[in-house]
C-alpha cells in the first residue's frame, strides 16, 4: 500500500508540478498553423507583429506508393504530411516551435525528427522516435535565424537514416528575423511570393532487364534500395517529389515587377540552383539570414543537408526553367522546373534584332 | 576405289604419285560440285526460307490522289520576326499506299535478325506492339531492307504524306496569328501553355496495334502515344508581306516527327524524352510506318532484288 501511494503521490506531484512550470515558463500566445504542401507555404508575417508566441505545427509521417516520374515508375516512398519535400514551416526569431508527430498505425516503421534549426538530443531526433500508433510533442525555441532543413533520422533501429532521407522524409523550417530580411546595408527587403523547393534524389532498383522494380511492401524494398544507395549515383534527381512536378499545368508563377523568394533545400546530395534568364539578386547560399547576402548571382551552391534563399525580381515575362545546373542532373534525372511569368517584354535589357536566317541572306549584312 | 588412299593413310597404306595426282584432281571435281550444291541449296533456300526469316508483309491501304490544306512544316519568319506557319495546298500527285498500322516490334525484329538493323530494345519481339525508341536512320534501315527483301520501294512519308493519311486526326497546333511577334515573352508563354496543355501524363506504355482506334480512311492509331518518324527535312523559311517564301534553310539532321503534335528531332535520337523536359512536351515515344512509293521511277525490278539479295548473302 505504501509503495502504491507513493509512486501515486509521485505522479500526482509530477503532473502538478510539470504543468505549472511550462505554463511560467511559456506564458505566450499559442498559434495553431495549417501546413500546406509545397511549393507552397502557409500565410504568415514577413515582419513579426507581435511578440513571440508558441507556434503549433502537426506532422504526419505517411508511408506511401508513390510514382516519381512520366514512365510510372513506382517508389515506396516516406513522406512528411504525405509530401515531397515536407511542408515548410515558417517562424520568427524567439518564437517556440511545438510540433506534435503522429505516426499512424496504417504505418510500418518508426519514424522521428531532426530540426536542424533546434538545439540539443540529435535535434530532437532523440526524443521523437515514435512506431505506429505512437504520437509525441516536442518544443525547441527558434534562436537562429534562416532557413534549415529537417529530416526523420530513426538511428536505434538498424540502419535506416539514409534510407528514409531518400525516400522522401525531409522538409525545411524558415526562421525570420522578427523585423524581416535585410540586405548587407540593412535595407528592407520584401518578397510577393515564397516557392519552397525541395530536392530529391531517389535510388530505385533495377531487375536484370534494366527495368525499374516494384515492391510490395517498404520492407522488401529495403535491401535493394540500400544497395543501389550505396554505389551513390541516384536514378532520379526531382524537385518536388517527381519528375515535373513543377513544370507545365503545375509551374511556379509570378508576374514581372514581382519579387519572389526561392527556398531551396537538399538533406542528402549538393546541388546548384540556377534560374535560367534570371538571377539571384539577393542569396542566402548558406541559408543563415544572420549573414550578409550576396547579390547578383548567375548560380549558387547548396549543401548537402542545407537549405538556401535567393530573392529574385522578375524582369520579364517569359518561361524560366529553375535548374539544378549540372545539367544531367537537370535533364536526364528530373532536376528541372519552371517560372511563367506574365508582363511585358523589356525591349532594352533584350531584343532578337533578326529571326535566324541563312547567313547567305542579305538581310543578315546589315 | 583406291583414292580413297590417302584417306587409308593412317591405318598403313602408301600412295603412288600417280594414285595422288589422281585423288587430287578428283577430290578438286568433288569439292567444286559441293561449293556448287552449297550455293544452289543456299540460294533457293533464301529464296524461301523458313517463316520466322521472311520478310513482313505490309498491310497497305491505298489512298487516292488528292490536294489538300495543310500547315506547312519547319520554321517561317518575316522581316527578321518568327510568325505561325502558312496554310498552303499540298498535292498528293498518285495512289497513296500506307501501312495501317506502325511497323511492330516483331516486324522489325525480322531486320534486326537479319543484320540489317540495330537492336535498338531488349523488350522482346512482341508480335502486336509498335516497335518504339527508334531513331529516323533505324526507320530507314527497316525501309531498305524491306524494300530489298520485297522488290518494292518503301520509304518513311513526307509530313504531307503523313498529314493526308492521317486525314481528320491531323493535329495542326500553330500558334495564332495574333501573337505580338515583337513580344518574346508572349510567344514563349503561348507555346508554354500549348506545351502544359498537352500534359495529360499519356500512358507512356506501346499500347497493342489498334489500341488508338481507326480514322476515316481506316488507318490505325494515329495520335496515339507512338509518334512517327516522317523524312520531311527541318526547315526555316522567311516569307515575304504575301507570304511567299523567299529563303529556305534546311537541315536534313533534324527530322519532322508527327503523332500528337508536330516536332522536330535529331535523326539518331531514340527516345526524345528528357528526364527534365527544358519547355514543351516530348513525344512519348518514337515509331514509324512506311508508305510504298508506286512512282515507276523508284520501282525495283524482281531480278535486280534477286540479284541484290544474293549479293547480300555473300558479303
Amino acid at each position: 500500500m505504501i509503495t502504491r501511494t507513493a509512486i501515486r503521490a509521485a505522479a500526482a506531484a509530477t503532473v502538478v508540478l510539470a504543468a505549472p512550470a511550462l505554463a511560467q515558463e511559456l506564458d505566450l500566445p499559442r498559434q495553431k498553423i495549417e501546413l500546406v504542401a509545397p511549393p507552397f507555404v502557409h500565410p504568415h508575417e514577413q515582419k513579426a507583429l507581435h511578440g513571440p508566441r508558441i507556434m503549433e505545427f502537426l506532422l504526419t509521417p505517411e508511408e506511401k506508393q508513390i510514382v516519381i516520374d512520366d514512365e510510372g515508375t513506382k517508389l515506396r516512398a516516406m513522406t512528411f504530411n504525405g509530401s515531397i519535400p515536407g511542408p515548410m514551416m515558417v517562424v520568427h526569431e524567439g518564437d517556440y516551435v511545438e510540433v506534435t508527430l503522429v505516426n499512424p498505425e496504417t504505418n510500418s516503421m518508426p519514424h522521428n525528427i531532426d530540426f536542424h534549426s533546434a538545439t540539443g538530443a540529435s535535434g530532437g531526433g532523440d526524443l521523437t522516435l515514435i512506431y505506429p500508433g505512437e504520437q509525441v510533442v516536442l518544443r525547441w525555441k527558434a534562436t537562429r535565424t534562416g532557413v534549415f532543413v529537417y529530416h526523420c533520422i530513426p538511428g536505434g533501429v538498424g540502419p535506416m537514416v539514409p534510407w528514409h532521407i531518400a525516400s522522401g522524409m525531409s522538409g525545411a523550417v524558415m526562421v525570420l528575423p522578427r523585423d524581416g530580411l535585410k540586405d548587407a546595408g540593412g535595407k528592407a527587403l520584401h518578397y510577393d511570393r515564397l516557392y519552397y523547393v525541395g530536392e530529391q534524389d531517389f535510388y530505385v532498383p533495377r531487375d536484370a532487364k534494366g527495368k525499374f522494380k516494384t515492391y510490395d511492401t517498404h520492407a522488401d524494398a529495403f535491401v535493394d534500395t540500400r544497395d543501389v544507395m550505396r554505389k551513390l549515383i541516384p536514378t532520379h534527381v526531382v524537385f518536388n517529389g517527381r519528375v515535373g512536378a513543377l513544370t507545365g499545368q503545375n509551374a511556379m508563377t509570378a508576374r514581372v515587377g514581382e519579387t519572389v523568394l526561392i527556398v531551396h533545400s537538399q538533406a542528402d546530395r549538393d546541388s546548384r540552383p540556377h534560374l535560367v534568364g534570371g538571377h539571384g539578386d539577393y542569396v542566402w547560399e548558406t541559408g543563415k539570414f544572420s549573414n550578409p547576402p550576396e547579390t547578383n548571382l548567375e548560380t549558387w551552391f547548396i549543401r548537402g543537408g542545407s537549405a538556401g534563399a535567393a530573392l529574385y525580381t522578375f524582369l520579364q515575362p517569359g518561361v524560366y526553367a529553375y535548374v539544378n545546373h549540372n545539367m544531367i542532373e537537370a535533364f536526364e534525372l528530373g532536376a528541372t522546373a519552371h517560372f511563367r511569368v506574365e508582363g511585358t517584354w523589356n525591349n532594352d535589357l533584350m531584343a532578337q534584332i533578326r529571326a535566324p536566317e541563312s547567313i547567305r541572306a542579305k538581310a543578315s549584312l546589315r | 576405289m583406291r583414292w580413297f588412299c590417302r584417306l587409308c593413310l593412317p591405318i598403313g597404306h602408301s600412295c603412288s604419285a600417280g594414285d595422288m595426282l589422281l585423288s587430287s584432281s578428283i577430290m578438286l571435281v568433288a569439292a567444286t560440285m559441293l561449293v556448287l550444291v552449297v550455293i544452289f541449296a543456299l540460294t533457293f533456300g533464301h529464296a524461301s526460307p523458313p517463316a520466322a526469316l521472311r520478310p513482313p508483309v505490309p498491310d497497305l491501304v491505298k489512298l487516292q490522289a488528292g490536294t489538300f490544306r495543310h500547315r506547312a512544316a519547319g520554321e517561317f519568319s518575316r522581316e527578321g520576326k518568327p510568325v505561325t506557319a502558312p496554310i498552303v495546298t499540298a498535292a498528293i500527285k498518285r495512289t497513296l499506299a500506307v501501312m495501317r498500322h506502325q511497323v511492330t516490334a516483331a516486324d522489325y525484329q525480322r531486320c534486326v535478325d537479319a543484320e540489317v538493323c540495330p537492336v535498338v530494345d531488349r523488350g522482346g519481339a512482341v508480335p502486336n506492339l509498335p516497335i518504339v525508341k527508334v531513331s529516323w536512320r533505324d526507320a530507314r534501315a527497316y525501309a531498305s531492307w524491306l524494300s530489298r527483301e520485297t522488290g518494292e520501294h518503301f520509304r518513311l512519308p513526307t509530313d504531307e504524306e503523313w498529314a493526308y493519311a492521317a486525314g481528320s486526326w491531323f493535329q495542326d497546333d500553330a500558334l495564332p496569328e495574333t501573337l505580338d511577334v515583337g513580344d518574346p515573352g508572349q510567344r514563349a508563354l503561348a507555346i508554354y501553355d500549348r506545351e502544359a496543355s498537352r500534359q495529360e501524363r499519356l500512358d507512356q506504355a506501346p499500347h497493342p496495334v489498334g489500341s488508338f482506334g481507326a480514322n476515316e480512311n481506316g488507318l490505325l492509331d494515329f495520335a496515339g502515344n507512338v509518334w512517327e518518324w516522317t523524312d520531311t527535312c527541318y526547315a526555316r523559311s522567311a516569307v515575304d508581306a504575301r507570304g511567299g517564301v523567299t529563303a529556305t534553310m534546311v537541315n536534313c539532321g533534324v527530322r519532322v516527327v508527327e503523332g500528337r503534335h508536330r516536332t522536330y528531332i535529331a535523326d539518331f535520337i531514340r527516345d526524345a524524352r528528357a528526364g527534365g523536359c527544358s519547355i514543351g512536351t516530348p513525344p512519348s515515344n518514337l515509331g514509324f510506318r512506311l508508305v510504298r512509293d508506286d512512282d515507276p521511277r523508284h520501282a525495283q525490278r524482281p531480278l535486280s532484288a534477286w540479284v541484290r539479295r544474293l549479293v547480300g548473302l555473300q558479303t
